[in-house]
């Protein structure tokens, strides 16, 4: 049904494109003289039936959903959500839209069938009301468009008004999906802060985010102090700048400087793959690979780690960060100028001092940047530490004990869940403000480095 | 370069530098070498690692693409199966009676020992056949000739991954289930075709019936919706920042905020999608449309600061051009500079698509990591995409989906390198140097 209102609307389009091309060629075949080109006309139309016709599309599509559930709901008898809670509450609504479905499971009550029913009616009407609208408004709009072709219309400028505002809207598109993290993270960490106090969240030393399920169940009441989870991200990120640091920076300078042309052309782009392979790899590497490999060693010298150290994930995580900082270090120190070079070679420095001493000096604020940039990747990454890394969160900076990252929490505690109303899945959102605002300052900061160094030199 | 004699250096004082510098020529020298050492051995680390990822996966991976699977010849029993509803019926009984002709020396009516023989077949092995039943209500009262998949323990077993040497107690196998197979082996019904089942089969609880067919459906709805929603937003604000915007504040601020969220962590995009789409709009859990969505925002970023380098490559000369014989400024861009753009543009798109392909995190929060047996037939059914798929049999504790993960990565790789080979094509084809 929608896909038949988007073909309607496909053919309107065309349809009013083709009509006013048409009726503007006939005016020019009277001899007159048109304003505009005659696909002007036409594209005129097109736009002036597509544009208003798609936002209203889109617009019953993303309410049609909610209002048809709440026309649903009212329809049911008296009383029937009272006295549950809203988790209760959703499984009841969840039965009935899988009966609408055609998924029977047991034998329901007979008001939930009825109510199914209801729904699958109402969604038939609302289908075909969006229907009977796209074809009316296109009609009308197709009218009014037919109507404008006249020999002085400025068909051009109306239709490139219109593209220029579809642009616009496109730019501020990615304001828009700002302002929805902005706005959707701090809704809910709101919600949070109303349950646990705000202070025992950035202060806490502990971390159970584990409710009880039932009203009478000893289990602990859930401790939300985030302390451990936040030093359990930076042990990882500080193991995986160990390794992508040093790593990246020796293969930037030597890439840029010593390497022959042959080779620089063939290891730089198979760095890059190192770049290109999705997290989810990575996290299988380090528990498949890297973890027992850690393990096997640590068993040989006599230590004793734990099964999802730290320093494997850290570990695979700064592999994954080497072509990152190396292609930054490496734009770095090709934008500094190449008298800086060339005077230090001038005066007999060795091409390794001058590297040293001169180079790279030069181009610290770009590497600094580039390096500020992979720490919030570190931060931010997911899938490796929520394979490789543990999930109990632990007071300790040893790399070699298993620790809990800021990102597996907030996935663990939502998978799985849907309903925000309890501490525990709220509490994922608040770490994630944290996360959201933490990178949003680094990455500011470091964008602001890059691009100063890069007006210092230009 | 003439060589300075000591002789030809003159007074004294100069004489001793050179000699300092000469000296010392050595020591800086070694220096620099150690510098190069260094470098060296830091590319040659980060090549081994990528040597040992693909390694590990490959050798991992491979055995999943053969199946072990024993043929069987099984007498449809009229008086088992229900002609009225032929899904009911004792089908497992029939392979039961077939795999018992085998083995002469068990009693196949004790259910311990019957247990103990078909073990070795998968327990998708009576759907199989149920399958061809349904499909052909004419093998009622004939042998049938099937094929069914081992299982996974008998899988590994053949594969030599259970090793016949070590001791009973650590094997998963014991010695009488290896004689049992080894009889069936020697009877010739054994095979290891390759196994297609792997990209034919939608999900499963048993290693050896699980396929990726659902994930990479999945995949490919979820892929089709970023595009169709990133790809006109992405090239209309990019043409817009770039050959349109005012120099102003908005312009300023649109810019820093399209690189910041370049910069954003994955999962807070899955949050936002979780809070947003699932929370506010009601949109369906699980579905690729959401996850396509959220990768499409996901990947705006790329797709607009790539169209905006290959408008910026256009020369102005083109421009200039388009304008002296009277183009508009939208005429110019839409006739001359956006066609010369393109190969640049599909490019960058296409390696955004690539990143989006690969990403786990985002569609984990919005459900695609459900447990689901049957390949979606649109948008807006449950499914999972590759990667998730990944995450899901990675996490399962039967052995056979260590390597079935494996074989996915490679399955999910290959798409990627082609997708990026096609990127380069692309580019080197269409590419101008003006």
């Amino acid at each position: 049904m929608v896909l038949f209102a988007f073909t309607m609307l496909l053919c309107a389009t065309m349809l009013a494109y083709f009509v006013n091309r048409r009726a503007a060629l006939s005016i020019r075949a009277g001899g007159v003289q048109l304003h505009s080109l005659e696909s002007f006309h036409g594209l005129f139309a097109a736009l002036s039936v597509l544009v208003p016709v798609l936002v209203g599309i889109l617009l019953w599509l993303a309410l049609e959903g909610t209002a048809v559930d709440g026309f649903m709901l009212r329809s049911l008898p008296e009383g029937t959500f009272e006295g549950l809670d809203s988790g209760a509450s959703q499984l009841i609504v969840a039965e009935i839209k899988s009966i609408a479905g055609g998924r029977v499971f047991g034998t329901p009550e007979p008001w939930k069938i009825e109510a199914a029913e209801r729904l699958v009616r109402y969604h038939r009407i609302a289908d075909w009301l969006l229907v009977a609208l796209v074809a009316t408004s296109a009609t009308i709009l197709l009218w009014f468009a037919r109507r404008s072709v006249a020999e002085q219309f400025r068909a051009r400028q109306s239709a490139e008004r219109i593209v220029l505002g579809l642009m616009i809207f496109c730019a501020t598109a990615a304001i828009f999906v700002t302002i929805g993290i902005v706005f959707a993270l701090t809704f809910e960490t709101i919600k949070f802060f109303q349950i646990v106090p705000i202070t025992e969240f950035l202060f806490g030393t502990s971390w159970e985010p584990q409710i009880p399920i039932r009203e009478d169940q000893v289990a602990a009441e859930g401790a939300f102090g985030a302390v451990p989870v936040f030093l359990g991200t930076i042990v990882i990120s500080t193991v995986a700048l160990f390794v992508a640091i040093p790593v990246g920076l020796m293969t930037a300078i030597y890439l840029n400087e010593f390497a022959p042309h042959r080779v620089r052309k063939t290891v730089k782009p198979i760095l890059e793959i190192l770049a290109g392979v999705p997290t989810v790899v990575y996290g299988f590497f380090a528990v498949l690979t890297v973890a027992p490999a850690i393990r096997q060693f640590a068993a040989t010298i006599g230590v004793d780690v734990a099964p999802n150290t730290a320093l494997a994930a850290g570990g695979v995580m700064g592999i994954m960060l080497i072509p990152f900082i190396s292609s930054f270090a490496d734009d770095a120190l090709s934008a500094v100028p190449r008298s800086l070079r060339d005077g230090a070679l001038a005066l007999g420095a060795t091409r390794g001092e001058m590297m040293l001493n001169v180079l790279f000096p030069a181009a610290i604020p770009g590497i600094v940047g580039g390096v500020l940039l992979a720490v919030s990747r570190a931060i931010g990454e997911t899938m490796i530490v929520v394979m490789a890394a543990g999930l109990i969160a632990k007071m300790t900076i040893n790399p070699l004990d298993s620790v809990t990252a800021v990102t597996v929490q907030i996935v663990t505690l939502l998978i799985g869940d849907t309903s925000f109303d309890n501490p525990k899945t709220l509490s994922a959102f608040a770490l994630g403000m944290m996360l959201f605002l933490i990178t949003l300052i680094i990455n500011i900061f470091a964008l602001r480095i890059v691009r100063k160094y890069r007006e210092i030199y230009d | 370069m003439t060589d300075i004699t000591p002789e030809q250096a003159g007074s004294g004082s100069s004489h001793s530098a050179t000699e300092l510098v000469r000296k010392s020529l050595a020591r800086r020298n070694r220096k620099q070498r150690v510098l190069q050492g260094f470098g060296i051995a830091a590319i040659f680390f980060a090549l081994s690692m990528l040597v040992i990822l693909i390694g590990s996966l490959i050798s991992t991976g491979y055995p999943a693409f053969t199946q072990t699977h024993v043929e069987l010849e099984v007498y449809v029993d009229p008086d088992e199966v229900n002609p009225d509803n032929l899904s009911r019926g004792s089908y497992d009984e029939m392979i039961a009676v077939s795999m018992g002709a085998y083995f002469p020396g068990v009693d196949m009516t004790d259910r311990t020992a019957a247990r103990e023989v078909t073990q070795i077949l998968s327990s998708g092995a009576q759907l199989l056949l149920r399958e061809r039943v349904i499909a052909d209500p004419s093998l009622i009262g004939q042998t049938v000739n099937i094929k069914v998949p081992a299982s996974d323990n008998f899988d590994q077993l053949n594969k030599g991954l259970v090793k016949r040497d070590t001791p009973e107690r650590l094997r998963r196998v014991d010695d009488a289930a290896i004689e049992r197979f080894d009889t069936l082996n020697e009877a010739g019904i054994i095979s290891t075709p390759l196994n297609t089942r792997l990209v034919t089969n939608a999900d499963s609880r048993f290693p050896e019936l699980a396929g990726l067919k659902g994930a990479i459906i999945g995949s490919f709805w979820a892929l089709l919706t970023c595009f169709v929603i990133s790809f006109p937003i992405g090239i209309g604000a990019a043409i817009y920042l770039e050959e349109f915007a005012p120099k102003n504040r908005l312009s300023d601020i649109i810019e820093i905020n399209i690189n910041n969220l370049a910069a954003v962590p994955s999962v807070v995009f899955g949050l936002l999608a979780l809070a947003v789409f699932l929370g506010w709009f009601g949109m369906p859990r699980s579905a690729p449309l959401v996850g396509g969505i959220t990768l499409a925002l996901m990947t705006l970023p790329t797709i607009i600061i790539a169209t905006r380098a290959a408008l910026k490559a256009v020369p102005p000369s083109i421009r200039e051009a388009a304008l002296g014989v009277g183009a508009s400024k939208q005429q110019v861009v839409f006739h001359h500079v956006l066609p010369l753009a393109m190969p640049g543009i599909l490019t960058g798109t296409i390696i955004g698509l690539a990143q989006a392909l690969g990403e786990t995190a985002p569609l984990l929060l919005i459900g695609m990591n459900a447990f689901i047996t049957s390949a979606p037939s649109g948008p807006f059914d449950s499914a999972t995409a590759l990667p998730t798929q990944i995450f899901i049999w990675a996490d399962s504790p039967e052995r056979g989906f260590v390597s079935r993960t494996s074989a996915a990565i490679l399955v999910l790789l290959t798409f990627l390198i082609s997708m990026n080979a096609i990127a380069i094509y692309l580019r080197q084809k269409f590419e101008r140097k003006w």
